[in-house]
């Protein structure tokens, strides 16, 4: 409680020489310290957290007045069934952002820290390549890969697959795991280097006792490996899920949410809506929406990384 | 206790700081920022006027029409050495969404090209950002120079809500229309002519299947390029006045009527036949037409922003016709004015800016503009072409003397865009029937026009 107070309390005993924390330190110095990061903070990320807060409340075009609407653009959210898609479709990639990435990752981790690999810094660098090109630059290369005419379809109809050859991102069913496809070529990488430095950690001796007790490949993998690198797990899975809910720049490129509206994402909508449709209102309330669920998938997954370290 | 107090006031200091923030709504200040200026106002002589640096914001980016732009600044800059000219060009969707921003701004660019549909130029008349420039067109004559019906393309009530008259607040410089390029080669081989009627039309795409050639060439993976083909097919089936009303979004048309229920229908049955390239959707424009440049394809349903480009592909292998003629037994065609060039309010060189629209839309301009392998304006019968472009000018001549000239359908309200690409995607992609589709337009324009 004392130390509670001392924290609360440095406005109001302001001006008086009584001190009473620990001696030599004037605490209220402390609170300058921090004073230009705070500034920062408010001045780039608070204010503009508010703000947009508050024009989510406004029937906005983005140019002349507004009008106060509640939380009628919220409404909107969750009920027009575009906007509603957008973040169903952000669940998909979830999958193929997160979800597979994090496995492979794991898989390939696991087998490349057993075997003694010829030419492992080779494969860590190849696999982890992606990580380091820009998303524009990767979207355009995949655009390539699946058009009709594209290498991929080319492969397909040389091996006699002709019956799987299409236009890849104009298909209803297809677009979307295609889009989620190039997110996971994307994140493999980083898992794969993430785990790999995680099981780097693990003392040798641990596997050297387990194989005493005649644990096989599959025990140690889930009973050694897989605890130990719980925290890079949850780093893994914190950093592949926000990718997968902000994505923009995949589906900017690729498929501008086409066809129809089969891979619209919510950042996309955001993008759309306000500066192609005019409706800011509805884009920020779609941006606040976005911001809540990141904010709680990421506590969500830091709980259970957390929980499983004690 | 102290827990208590520390968290009300922590409270309270958000809510005090929410407070101070919802004081001032978004775009609340809603100042008329320059007044229009009166003809007599005018320094038409920009040479008098002092140094000025004018940015002026373009998306000349193709292989044509960056060329002449530059062209232009170049000889406008020798003209009047007292202004230099700070050129930002950006393409069509860039420029779309960076636009609303620069045109709000106090620092605002003095020249920009503003696409002339409601969903941009009517919201910008709307919040008052654009300059009205019938003082200036009083001054320079460009009453004069342009026809009406191009400066209808480019006018708004004040308010913003009328669409096709009231004051001017652009001047285009080229002309566009989306017709029908064939690629003269294969026509020739399939010994067909250029179809004038949707009949032709239909026995051709026939034939080439038949030979088995890709009948239309097409990519509508940025889904614009969709409205530009509907809008081919629907010219071969409504009446300009059905399809006027519709474009700018005046009230007593309907989507459901008969003439557009068969234009969509037919649009699925080409789908079906085959007529159209495989996997559109999942092929980009540029793409599209790069491909119809190679040989990949019979017809092309594009603009003629593309005539320089296709020119250097093809040569003389390529051909240029205006939409089959239908039911109304007219060739209408899709098109109006190039993105028109307007000037902000918030503009401090408002003067210097309506000189150097003169010039760029000058005679002389206009002759630049041909020169660089595009469609001028006004003035195009004035001009020596040959090839493709004397194609097209023709073409362009015979809809501006029979009035054949319809508006693109997404100028029709302010997000109609969004719709119409959508739902072509989905009618065409199978996705959705003729009859939802016709529906889901019904809706937003019902609801915009309210009729």
């Amino acid at each position: 409680m004392t130390s509670a107070q001392q924290v609360a309390t440095p406005v109001a005993t302001a001006g008086t020489p009584r001190r009473r924390g620990r001696p030599g330190e004037p605490r209220r110095v402390a609170y300058l310290y921090i004073l230009p990061a705070v500034l920062v903070f408010a001045l780039f990320i608070l204010y503009p957290l508010i703000r947009t807060a508050q024009f989510s409340l406004y029937e906005w075009n983005g140019l002349g007045a507004s009008t106060w609407v509640g939380l009628s653009n919220y409404q909107a959210v969750f009920t027009e069934p575009q906007l509603r898609g957008a973040f169903v479709h952000a669940l998909v990639l979830i999958v193929f952002y997160a979800v597979i990435p994090v496995t492979l990752g794991l898989l390939l981790a696991a087998t490349m820290s057993r075997a003694v690999l010829r030419g492992l810094g080779f494969f860590r660098v190849v696999l982890f390549l992606p990580q380091v090109i820009p998303m524009v630059v990767v979207a355009i290369a995949w655009r390539q890969i699946y058009e009709p005419q594209g290498p991929l379809n080319d492969v397909l109809r040389f091996v006699g697959l002709d019956s799987l050859a299409r236009p890849w991102l104009g298909d209803y069913t297809w677009a979307l795991p295609s889009v989620g496809i190039v997110g996971t070529w994307v994140g493999t990488g980083l898992c794969l280097v993430l785990f790999l430095a995680g099981m780097a950690r693990i003392p040798r001796e641990l596997y050297e006792a387990a194989r005493l007790d005649g644990a096989g490949p599959l025990r140690e993998f889930f009973s050694i490996t897989l605890p130990s690198v719980r925290g890079e797990l949850a780093v893994a899975l914190t950093l592949t899920v926000i990718a997968a809910l902000k994505t923009f720049d995949l589906v900017y490129v690729m498929t501008s949410g086409g066809p129809g509206t089969e891979t619209t994402v919510p950042s996309y909508q955001v993008y759309n809506n306000a500066f192609l449709l005019g409706r800011v209102g509805t884009a920020t309330a779609l941006a606040i929406v976005l911001t809540a669920v990141v904010f709680a998938m990421t506590v969500v997954i830091n709980r259970v990384g957390e929980r499983g370290q004690r | 206790m102290t827990l208590f107090t520390r968290t009300s006031t922590r409270w309270g200091a958000a809510a005090a700081a929410a407070l101070l923030i919802a004081a001032c709504a978004p775009g609340g200040d809603d100042d008329d920022a320059g007044d229009a200026p009166t003809a007599g106002d005018v320094q038409t002589d920009a040479s008098e006027l002092g140094d000025v640096t004018l940015t002026v914001w373009d998306q000349e980016v193709r292989e044509g029409q960056t060329e002449q732009i530059e062209a232009l600044n170049t000889a406008f800059e020798e003209a009047y050495p007292n202004i230099t000219i700070e050129r930002v060009s950006r393409s069509t969707d860039d420029l779309r969404t960076t636009l609303r921003l620069a045109l709000s701004g106090e620092d605002a660019p003095d020249v920009v090209q503003a696409n002339n549909g409601r969903p941009e130029m009517g919201q910008y008349v709307a919040s008052s950002l654009l300059t009205p420039l019938d003082g200036y067109a009083e001054a320079y004559g460009w009453f004069d120079r342009f026809p009406e019906s191009v400066r209808a393309l480019a006018s708004y009530s004040e308010d913003g809500a009328t669409y096709g008259e009231g004051e001017l607040y652009g001047l285009p410089q080229m002309g566009e229309i989306v017709g029908l390029y064939y690629n003269k080669t294969k026509l020739d081989a399939l010994g067909l002519e250029p179809p004038a009627t949707t009949e032709d039309f239909e026995a051709a795409l026939a034939a080439a299947q038949a030979a088995g050639e890709i009948p239309i060439q097409f990519g509508n993976s940025e889904p614009w390029a969709g409205i530009h083909e509907f809008g081919f097919i629907q010219n071969q089936f409504s009446d300009a006045e059905t399809i006027r009303n519709l474009g700018f979004g005046r009230p007593g048309s309907s989507w459901m009527s008969e003439d557009n229920v068969a234009a969509a229908e037919t649009t699925v049955s080409w789908v079906d036949s085959g007529f159209f390239v495989d996997g559109f959707n999942g092929v980009s424009y540029d793409s599209a037409w790069q491909s119809f440049a190679q040989g990949n394809g019979v017809f092309f349903v594009g603009g003629t922003w593309l005539v320089a480009d296709l020119t250097s592909a093809m040569g003389d292998e390529v051909g240029f016709v205006l939409t089959p003629a239908g039911a109304s037994g007219q060739n209408l065609v899709t098109g109006g004015i190039s993105i028109p060039w307007a000037i902000p309010a918030n503009s401090d060189a408002q003067d210097a800016a309506a000189a150097y629209i003169d010039f760029i839309t000058s005679s002389e301009a206009m002759t630049a503009v041909t020169e660089a392998g595009n469609l001028p304006v006004i003035e195009a019968d004035q001009q020596t072409t040959e090839g493709l472009q004397a194609e097209v000018f023709d073409a362009w001549a015979q809809a501006g003397e029979d009035d054949l000239l319809v508006p693109y359908l997404d100028y029709a309200t302010e997000t109609f865009y969004d719709t119409i690409t959508a739902a072509v995607q989905n009618l065409m992609g199978g996705q959705s029937t003729p009859q939802q589709f016709l529906e889901t337009l019904e809706a937003e324009y019902t609801a915009a026009t309210g009729s």
